[in-house]
């Protein structure tokens, strides 16, 4: 499927390289991310699967000698240009990782601590954004007799989604998540691919995973990558059912990878 | 015949061995050295220690105003040195991988931190004593500071570095602008570190001489103005270990006592603590 196939694209990809110092790690990708669904990048590692997805809210800028050439648009705006400024990007393309990563404070103060750098809220205002963001994390019931509590004292699937719940309190337009099951539990994994179902109806989410039957389950488009090449791209059933490129079906099938 | 994994138990053995050796006999200098200290100092600790002042020969008195003395340099330093320490430590850790400023900063910080304390003393006799033409408290507590400094730079930066990149990486995708991923995410995730490094830069200048020498230098009588020539312990213990008069050497050796198990009293607290706060992570 062409990108232009997508009638409503949320991000539009655009001859995007991408290098690590004199390594180009992406080469032309061409790739529109459709609006409120889920979209899944697979593929072996190191086929820049998480890479592409880090171009999105620009997290390679942290790191000296990573750059990215080509366009993203974000509603039609490229999202590297210059005078883009980073931190709004990123409270409007929300992220979460493959390892959980609470902040060292209060599980009330991990959900805060991003929306008070860009909403100024009351005491009563900013708790129920918190219960927002841990109910729709599906975690609420789990933690709203801890609040106060130090957000690393949770189970590695809970400390998760107080990471999803952390992410979607600012209310971002994209979530993007980086293998985000990938160090959890099948039940941990099961409650948050039930999330990412549930999300979807608000925010457009891009998943990297290894685990292609997570990527068949939960995701309505998919993408496969190859050695920093967009191999395939296309509607998951398509993709998994009656993969267009040999490549594709070889990795889906095991074969390969 | 020695088989392969009979050789290797044999060695584990003899490595064993060796390493307990090294550590009994350090230990072993260690509990001689408090020994002698309580064995001589304990006669010598009486209420009057810590409620008279320094006694000319013959008399009896205490060392109350060197241990307000010490106490009063040492805060003070420690003051004057920590957030300048704290806050070098972030730069080399958070902004140090671009650029020359930090290689060569770091660079300077590991020579100051083995530099000897009496150079420390003479750098400030020169640049301060010299100047305001008399020995003082405030001069005492800078060069204590100048010792504090590169210690909790190398803490602050080597604690910092433990802190995992990938919370960097979450704050900063939340769209936290640098200074508050900085200030709420990694100063606090490893503050545990850092405030040991502080508590051990603290145990570190309560004990020194050499820079005091040169600065503070001492005072018989109470002092409590920065301006004057302060009395403090590790002089007090110098000169009155060197002197003939059996009741200076007994506040000598009292004195010794106090400082050394205040020092190891702050080194295991710095322990302590660091274990509790990281076990709470």
């Amino acid at each position: 499927m062409l990108p232009q196939e997508i009638n409503n694209p949320k991000l539009l990809v655009n001859n995007l390289n991408f290098y690590y110092g004199n390594d180009r790690a992406l080469k032309d990708i061409n790739l529109s991310i459709p609006e409120k669904m889920v979209t899944a990048f697979i593929g072996p590692s190191g086929c820049g699967k998480s890479t592409l997805l880090r171009t999105f809210n620009r997290m390679y800028e942290l790191y000296p000698k990573q750059r990215a050439t080509g366009e993203i648009l974000l509603d039609g705006k490229n999202l590297l240009e210059k005078r883009q400024d980073l931190n709004s990007l990123r409270a409007k393309i929300g992220m979460v990782f493959q390892k959980p990563t609470p902040f060292p404070m209060s599980i009330y103060d991990n959900i805060t601590f991003g929306v008070k750098l860009y909403e100024n809220l009351n005491q009563h205002e900013m708790s129920e954004r918190v219960e927002w963001a841990l109910q729709k994390a599906a975690l609420w019931n789990e933690v709203k007799d801890k609040l106060k509590q130090s957000g690393t004292g949770l189970s590695g699937g809970q400390q998760q989604r107080l990471c999803i719940a952390r992410a979607i309190a600012v209310k971002p337009e994209v979530l993007l998540l980086d293998e985000p099951t990938s160090a959890l539990d099948p039940i941990s994994t099961a409650h948050i691919e039930r999330l990412v179902d549930e999300l979807k109806k608000e925010f457009t989410i891009v998943i990297v995973t290894h685990n292609m039957q997570q990527a068949a389950r939960i995701s309505d488009y998919t993408a496969y990558m190859y050695l920093g090449e967009l191999i395939e791209f296309g509607d998951t059933s398509a993709v998994f059912t009656n993969p267009k490129r040999k490549e594709t079906e070889d990795y889906i099938t095991g074969r390969f990878g | 015949m020695l088989t392969l994994y009979a050789r290797r138990r044999l060695i584990n053995i003899l490595s064993l061995g060796i390493s307990i050796l090294a550590m009994g006999f350090g230990l072993f200098w260690l509990g001689w050295i408090l020994f002698t200290l309580l064995f001589h100092g304990l006669p010598g600790l009486s209420l009057q220690v810590f409620t008279q002042i320094t006694p000319p020969p013959g008399s009896t008195g205490g060392l109350i105003n060197a241990i307000a003395g010490s106490l009063m340099m040492t805060a003070l330093g420690t003051l004057i040195g920590t957030p300048i320490g704290i806050l070098a430590g972030t730069y080399l850790a958070e902004f140090g991988q671009r650029g020359w400023i930090a290689p060569i900063t770091r660079f300077i910080n590991d020579v100051l931190l083995s530099a000897p304390s009496i150079v420390i003393g003479l750098f400030v006799y020169e640049v301060y004593v010299i100047r305001t033409k008399h020995f003082s408290g405030w001069a005492g507590a800078f060069a204590l500071a100048i010792l504090v400094i590169p210690i909790v730079i190398r803490t602050t930066e080597n604690m910092l570095r433990l802190v995992p990149n990938s919370l960097r990486e979450a704050a900063a995708a939340l769209g936290a602008p640098q200074w508050k991923v900085i200030t709420l995410v990694t100063l606090r995730a490893a503050r545990a570190g850092i405030l040991t490094g502080v508590l051990l830069a603290v145990a570190r200048i309560s004990g020194e001489t050499a820079p005091l020498l040169f600065t503070a230098l001492n005072n018989q009588f109470w002092s409590s103005n920065m301006n004057q020539p302060m009395a403090n312990l590790p002089v007090v213990i110098f000169q009155f270990a060197m002197s003939p008069y059996a009741d200076w050497k007994q506040l000598a050796w009292a004195g010794a006592m106090l400082i050394t198990f205040s020092v190891l009293t702050l080194n295991i607290l710095a322990r302590v603590f660091f274990r509790q706060q990281s076990s709470t992570h």
